[in-house]
């Protein structure tokens, strides 16, 4: 048996996931849309996840809503647009308190999984357009949303160097869209998009808690009520991107802090047989305070604060990431760089290895214990069609070679390095 | 060995005093696949002004200094770093300093037993240099200017800078790259052996873990290291007026969106136990029926324009202060600071609408079961609960019986006029 009791079961077009498990004290519903990320429905899929958990009919302002979330013992209902490899997913929300432990109410659970489907099949709408009001509340919310990335400075200079790094590829696009989309936007026109997205998107329903399967997949199946929806699955589409000369972009800005981020590609995915040797080489280079850059550029060189890398195993990237005085620039990109070049050269110990090793499932394993981590790391399965279980994971992780970390670093190329400075003197 | 059995939540929480005074917290999670351990200390950035172990004489120490030594704990006598044991052992560790804390964690879904021992030893022996220690400089230094450079941390901080006139809440935890300049090895260690002791710090333990045999291994571990008998630790803190050092301030940043934060300082300090938590509680939902997601006031504020989802408020008390904080982006800073303080005087003037108070409660014993699935929650917040002498696992049945007549008294109190101030950040 694995980790995790997870039942998969096909409800009206949609795949309904069901984890049975008395650990937790709520019952957890997650929805995931997922979509081609795509310039003209960015924008339009952003608004829309906002729109949908902003009202319903039966509960036609925020606060209404609210109250009735009150009511039911502090649910909560959120929603969030995420982007994965090429696909861009719409993700719902409900959260609830566990109906045993409460005194004076035993429906939370019926209640939650009505609120989800009323989102989707009761919205605020009349005669084919959503609720004006209510989709000018939520342009206005995206518009501050999109916005607020310049005032953080760190998400900024992320997003900026994947501007640059993938330019004409769709990961560039951003994924709470752009704000000159906002205005056209129209509520008739997002709700024939939503209609359309209920037919075309891959739908997945996750449902954690301690749970009566029969009972709620009984539920499901009244009220996720799709009409005429054939069960859809997506590919997982990867293209890999070849360097040729790393490029350098420098912006200026009144920051004390000096944002210093480089990204390198190394073409390897989550269905990649190099897969594991790839989340390896990414623990040794910046996943953990144990590796190269925290070691170097922190310990050592006593330069940042902070010194990380993150590997995204969906587009294929490593991102490294570090904050330090403007004027140690130089100094800071050589030292990434020799501790790149020295897991070229294989110069890594089996004690570091194992460290890495024993902190990925660590980490894997820890994930088990929140229900929206736990949620994502079976959507993962679902993402990139993997049907390998926990077991397989932990296995693939421990089998890793130093070869294999080394013909991962072989493949692996810096594509360019980008630093948001101070203004000058 | 204590046992404490909270029914209604299903949680049981075994509590040890040791013999040297630490005490152990442990709580079983069936179910769950890790341990989460907290080591804390009692001592935190406000803690400036003491009578160092077995000395006679105050001492007034650099700003910042709690969070250095909480650096500079990591490091070995043998000049290895103990990030690289934990790593080991599979296991994650952090640590992090509050105004009145100053916690050392671990994570780990193995080697359970030989973490909670690394966590212990190195917590309970120092090892930095004098040359370790101006090393330490540079990171910190760039840790300060990474939140100098963060608005929504420097609205907050700004506001607290208003709230008060001398208290070292005032001061932003990490000090300064000018007061830690002052920092020495031999201040550290004045810091280190005042307040590590055991009879100051908690250990909790929470996780898929046999309660029994964690305090049996600790009580081992602690019998094997020698410490003194303590005298209690002297602190000293200014006296603090009840209201506000200034009304206003305003930073400019390289922001696009204003920020505006508003907030009013607690008058009356030195509340612990039911007293402190009954309190606390009343704050938190008065907040909540004013400026709640289902308020009227929320709404009417989204519908001018002048919130958005960044709006969010607080409430903070511990023994020596206490204060709320209300606010977030916003187009228009003074507006919006106009329009709160107006909803805050018609709350004092209207009657408490017993409804809201209802639906408001339901949902905080909502959210307290929610936040029951974190081990950090748990561990984190008992631990704090513990020092302000209250119990984590009495917030329902407190919430309970809180009644309306208990909220006016604290509406009437709390937010004062001569206690509020406001921090605004705008584009530079």
């Amino acid at each position: 048996m694995d980790y995790i009791d997870e039942k998969i079961h096909p409800i009206n077009g949609i795949t309904v996931h069901t984890v049975k498990t008395d650990q937790f004290k709520t019952l957890t519903l997650v929805l995931q849309m997922r979509a081609p990320l795509k310039r003209d429905t960015v924008t339009k899929r952003a608004l829309l996840a906002y729109v949908l958990k902003s009202a319903t009919a039966k509960s036609p302002s925020t606060k209404a809503l609210q109250n009735r979330l009150d009511d039911l013992y502090g649910t909560t209902l959120s929603s969030q647009v995420q982007k994965r490899g090429n696909d861009h997913l719409i993700s719902l929300f409900v959260h609830t308190a566990n109906d045993r432990f409460l005194s004076g109410t035993s429906s939370l659970t019926e209640e939650s999984i009505r609120l989800l489907a009323e989102t989707l099949f009761q919205p605020h709408a009349t005669d084919g357009a959503f609720d004006e009001k209510t989709v000018n509340k939520e342009k206005r919310a995206l518009r501050k949303r999109i916005e607020a990335t310049f005032d953080d400075k760190m998400l900024y200079a992320n997003e900026r160097l994947i501007d640059e790094m993938c330019k004409d590829e769709p990961y560039a696009l951003h994924a709470y869209g752009y704000t000159e989309d906002i205005d056209s936007l129209t509520p008739k026109a997002l709700y024939d998009y939503f209609q359309q997205a209920l037919k075309e998107d891959e739908i997945d329903l996750y449902i954690v808690g301690d749970i009566d399967r029969d009972h709620i997949l009984s539920i499901i199946e009244r009220v996720f009520s799709f009409q005429g929806r054939s069960r859809l699955v997506h590919d997982f589409l990867f293209e890999p991107v070849h360097v040729t000369a790393p490029k350098v972009v420098k912006e200026r800005q009144d920051v004390e802090q000096g944002k210093l981020n480089l990204g390198y590609r190394t073409n390897i995915v989550a269905n990649d047989p190099l897969f594991y040797a790839a989340q390896v080489f990414n623990g040794l280079f910046g996943g953990f305070p144990h590796s190269k850059l925290f070691m170097n550029v922190r310990e050592k060189a006593s330069l940042a604060y902070y010194a990380a890398s993150r590997y995204d195993s969906y587009k294929g990237i490593i991102i490294v990431m570090s904050g330090i005085e403007c004027a140690n620039y130089e100094k800071a990109v050589a030292i990434i760089k020799e501790q790149f070049q020295s897991l070229q050269d294989g110069a890594f110990t089996v004690t570091e290895l194992d460290q890495t090793k024993a902190l990925l499932k660590n980490a894997v394993l820890e994930a088990l214990d929140n229900p929206f981590s736990l949620i994502e790391q079976l959507y993962r399965k679902v993402l990139i069609k993997d049907s390998g279980d926990l077991t397989a994971w932990l296995n693939g992780i421990e089998k890793v070679t130093p070869d294999e970390v080394k013909q991962v670093a072989g493949m692996t190329a810096l594509d360019t390095i980008y630093f948001l400075q101070g203004q000058e003197d | 060995m204590k046992t404490e059995y909270f029914e209604r939540l299903q949680e049981t929480v075994y509590r040890h005093v040791l013999d040297n005074g630490l005490t152990v917290c442990v709580l079983p999670k069936k179910g769950f696949h890790k341990t989460y351990a907290t080591f804390t200390t009692q001592y935190g950035s406000i803690d400036n002004h003491f009578k160092p172990f077995y000395s006679e004489h105050w001492l007034q120490v650099p700003d910042g200094i709690a969070h250095f030594l909480e650096h500079k704990m990591f490091e070995q006598p043998d000049g290895t770093d103990v990030f690289q044991v934990f790593s080991r052992q599979g296991a994650e560790s952090n640590a992090f300093t509050t105004f009145t804390r100053t916690s050392y964690l671990f994570s780990s879904t193995s080697h359970v037993e030989k973490n909670i021992e690394t966590l212990l030893n190195f917590v309970q022996e120092p090892g930095f240099t004098e040359q370790s220690v101006e090393k330490e400089k540079g990171i910190i230094g760039q840790e300060i200017r990474m939140y100098n450079d963060n608005p929504d941390w420097r609205v907050y901080f700004g506001l607290i800078e208003n709230l008060y006139h001398t208290h070292p809440v005032r001061v932003d935890i990490a000090g300064t790259v000018s007061s830690i300049s002052h920092i020495t090895k031999d201040l550290l260690l004045d810091c280190y052996r005042t307040f590590y002791h055991p009879s100051n710090m908690v250990l909790f333990v929470v996780g898929p873990v046999d309660p029994e045999k964690i305090i049996a291994l600790v009580e081992a571990n602690q019998q094997a290291k020698n410490y003194d008998d303590a005298p209690p630790i002297e602190r000293r803190y200014p006296d603090e007026p009840k209201t506000a050092y200034q009304k206003e301030s305003v930073l400019k940043m390289a922001v696009q969106t204003p920020k505006c934060m508003i907030g009013f300082k607690e008058g009356r300090v030195h509340r612990e136990g039911g007293d402190l938590l009954r309190h606390e509680l009343a704050v938190q939902i008065l907040l909540e029926v004013m400026f709640g997601k289902s308020s009227e006031n929320y709404q009417a504020l989204v519908d001018e324009g002048l919130i958005d989802d960044s709006f969010s408020f607080e409430y903070t008390e511990e023994h020596e202060f206490g204060f709320s904080a209300v606010g977030g982006n916003t187009e228009d800073p003074d507006r919006l600071s106009e329009r709160l303080l107006e909803i805050v005087r018609a709350a004092k003037s209207g009657a408490l609408d017993e409804e809201s108070l209802h639906r408001v409660r339901k949902k905080k014993i909502g959210s307290f079961l929610k936040a029951l699935n974190s081990p950090e929650f748990i561990a984190n917040q008992y631990t704090r609960y513990f020092f302000n002498k209250m119990n984590l696992f009495d917030t329902v049945s407190a919430l309970e019986k809180l009644t309306a007549d208990d909220l006016v008294t604290v509406l009437n109190d709390h937010f004062k006029e001569e206690a509020f101030s406001q921090c605004k950040v705008v584009k530079k």
